[in-house]
């Protein structure tokens, strides 16, 4: 690729995703926002909901890859040297991080302030 | 500093300046660099990709030209979708547009036909007999699809009894799909080929024959099947590692290659393709053809002073320019960009991606008076689709030379997801963007 940088990226998935790239955006950054929140809030990481997000992570990470396979008429019949396999890693770490992530924090938010709360 | 430590430093620091545009969501093209004043006209004839590109980085640079792109088409069409069309994933109008939506400000868009140019009087006419005075001309008219130089040829009967077109435009892509689809049905002779002329994307032909084989497999019918596919020349693509790798692959698949075929007469009631052969016409009897037209440069170039006089160019009318500039030779004050542009190989979106900045910087050069360091080295790409959920990431240079963009990670000869991936989902983003001057 010539001249791939940020901005070039930024362009590309302008337009990809069109008017819904900021609320995307919008969304992951208030999503960390309030996991950090929740963290500070309680001072730690709590291992009973750290352990119910990690499940919910886990059912992100599929669904990413299910999605990503959807959207682009594959499966993983499809896959034909290491770097794919490498992709569906990376697209399915990245969708349990995402979603551990989140639903940690919107655990953390539903319980309030209390630490015994899932 | 050597060039490549330069080009590696100009590139971190292109890194380094991205991000505070990232962060801060205003600047969406890296650093915004001090604009050439300028009063110079310029003239663009055609606002496909080359010529909307070109419009949009030459507002981005320049400051006080007058920069018109003359184009009578209204639609923007994303041609690097058709395959995906043909292939009935993505519907026809996955690939229109309108060209409006990608007029950079500043530029201004007259909505007619070029009709002549005259490059010694410095003046474009159009179709209205509107005259258009220019100091700096950029002809990316793209080219035109002779489909009239195959006998019996019909463009409008694409989609009827097991005819296809691919190439033809956005519904003659949807109709081929719904032609090969029917034969995916039932199987039989599946006919495919090339021009013997300079052409666009010289791997879609072969994408669809591999399409058309995957087809037949999910349906269950590859047995019943016979695909041909007739070369034109002795290999089935211009870069020999690409051929090889193609002719492995056409043997693994089954699919049957004859050479020095092209194909000159059609008889769409009888479905016999005839093609013309060192030994005299062969005819091939079919139940689906992907008829590929020849290709030359369009009248308004073809019939001005601009195409190649000798050469293997000159007949079809492609504009002579130097390969490395993208100038014209005879007139300095002229540049052909996109599939115009008589150089060796290179007629796709991604060539237009690397030709453009090095053409709009040799323009600019001429403004300011000095000499562009810039140099176009052929570079094409091709996602060469090898069935629905893998292709091979084909990029090579003038010189037949392998120019991978992901050396080490993305082999560029193997079958993969990821390059499949980037075919669908990134290709036209990326290209959207290009037509901004963003990519």
């Amino acid at each position: 690729m010539k001249d791939l940088d940020l901005g070039t990226l930024l362009a590309v998935f302008q337009e990809m995703l069109g008017w819904t790239l900021w609320p995307v955006i919008a969304l992951a950054v208030l999503a960390s926002l309030a996991f950090l929140w929740v963290v500070l809030r309680d001072r730690s990481l709590l291992s009973r909901r750290l352990v119910w997000a990690e499940i919910c992570g886990l059912g992100g990470g599929i669904a990413a890859v299910l999605i990503m396979q959807a959207v682009t008429h594959s499966g993983f019949a499809d896959l034909g040297g290491p770097i794919d396999w490498l992709l569906v890693v990376g697209i399915f770490v990245f969708g349990a991080i995402g979603a551990a992530l989140g639903f940690y924090a919107l655990f953390g938010l539903l319980a309030g302030g209390s630490r015994k709360a899932a | 500093m050597s060039g490549n430590q330069d080009a590696v430093a100009l590139k971190r620091r292109s890194i380094l300046l991205g991000a505070p545009a990232l962060a801060g969501g205003l600047a969406l093209a890296g650093p915004s660099r001090a604009g050439v004043r300028t009063n110079a006209k310029i003239v663009i004839i055609g606002a496909g990709a080359a010529g909307l590109a070109t419009a949009s980085r030459l507002a981005d640079r320049l400051e006080g030209a007058s920069i018109t792109l003359v184009d009578r088409r209204r639609e923007h069409l994303y041609q690097p979708g058709y395959t995906l069309v043909a292939a009935g994933l993505k519907s026809a109008d996955y690939t229109v547009s309108t060209t409006r939506e990608f007029v950079a400000r500043g530029v201004t868009l007259i909505e007619e036909a070029a009709a002549e140019i005259d490059p010694v009087g410095k003046t474009v006419t159009t179709d209205q007999g509107k005259r258009l005075p220019y100091d700096f001309l950029v002809v990316a008219t793209g080219l035109e699809l002779n489909y009239g130089a195959i006998e019996g040829m019909d463009v409008a009967r694409i989609g009827q009894n097991g005819m296809g077109s691919v190439y033809a435009g956005p519904e003659q892509a949807a109709a081929t799909w719904r032609a090969m689809s029917a034969y995916a049905d039932k199987g039989g002779v599946a006919v495919f080929g090339r021009p013997p002329t300079e052409m666009k994307c010289a791997g879609a032909p072969l994408k669809y024959a591999f399409l058309t084989d995957d087809t037949l497999r999910r349906r269950g019918n590859r047995d019943k099947a016979e695909l041909i596919y007739n070369a034109h020349v002795k290999t089935l693509f211009s870069v020999p590692i690409v051929a090889e790798k193609v002719r492995m692959l056409y043997a693994d698949r089954g699919i049957r290659v004859t050479h020095d075929h092209v194909l000159r007469k059609i008889d769409l009631e009888r479905r016999i393709a005839t093609f013309r052969t060192p030994n005299g016409d062969d005819e091939q009897r079919y139940d689906f053809i992907n008829v590929v037209p020849p290709m030359r440069a369009p009248a308004v170039v073809r019939n001005s002073p601009l195409p190649w006089q000798t050469g293997p160019w000159a007949a079809d009318g492609w504009a002579e320019v130097n390969r490395h500039s993208l100038r014209h030779v005879r007139f300095p004050e002229v540049f052909c960009v996109g599939d115009v542009a008589g150089v060796p190989k290179g007629k796709t979106a991604a060539s237009v991606k690397w030709q453009v900045p090095v053409a709009v910087d040799h323009l600019i050069a001429a403004i300011q008076q000095r000499e562009s360091k810039e140099s176009y080295n052929g570079y094409t790409s091709c996602p060469l689709i090898t069935r629905v959920g893998r292709a091979m990431l084909v990029e090579f240079d003038y010189n037949d030379n392998l120019v991978p963009s992901f050396p080490g990670i993305i082999a560029p000869l193997e079958e993969l997801w990821i390059t499949w991936i980037m075919k669908e989902v990134g290709l036209k983003p990326t290209y959207l963007a290009m037509l901004r001057g963003k990519a």
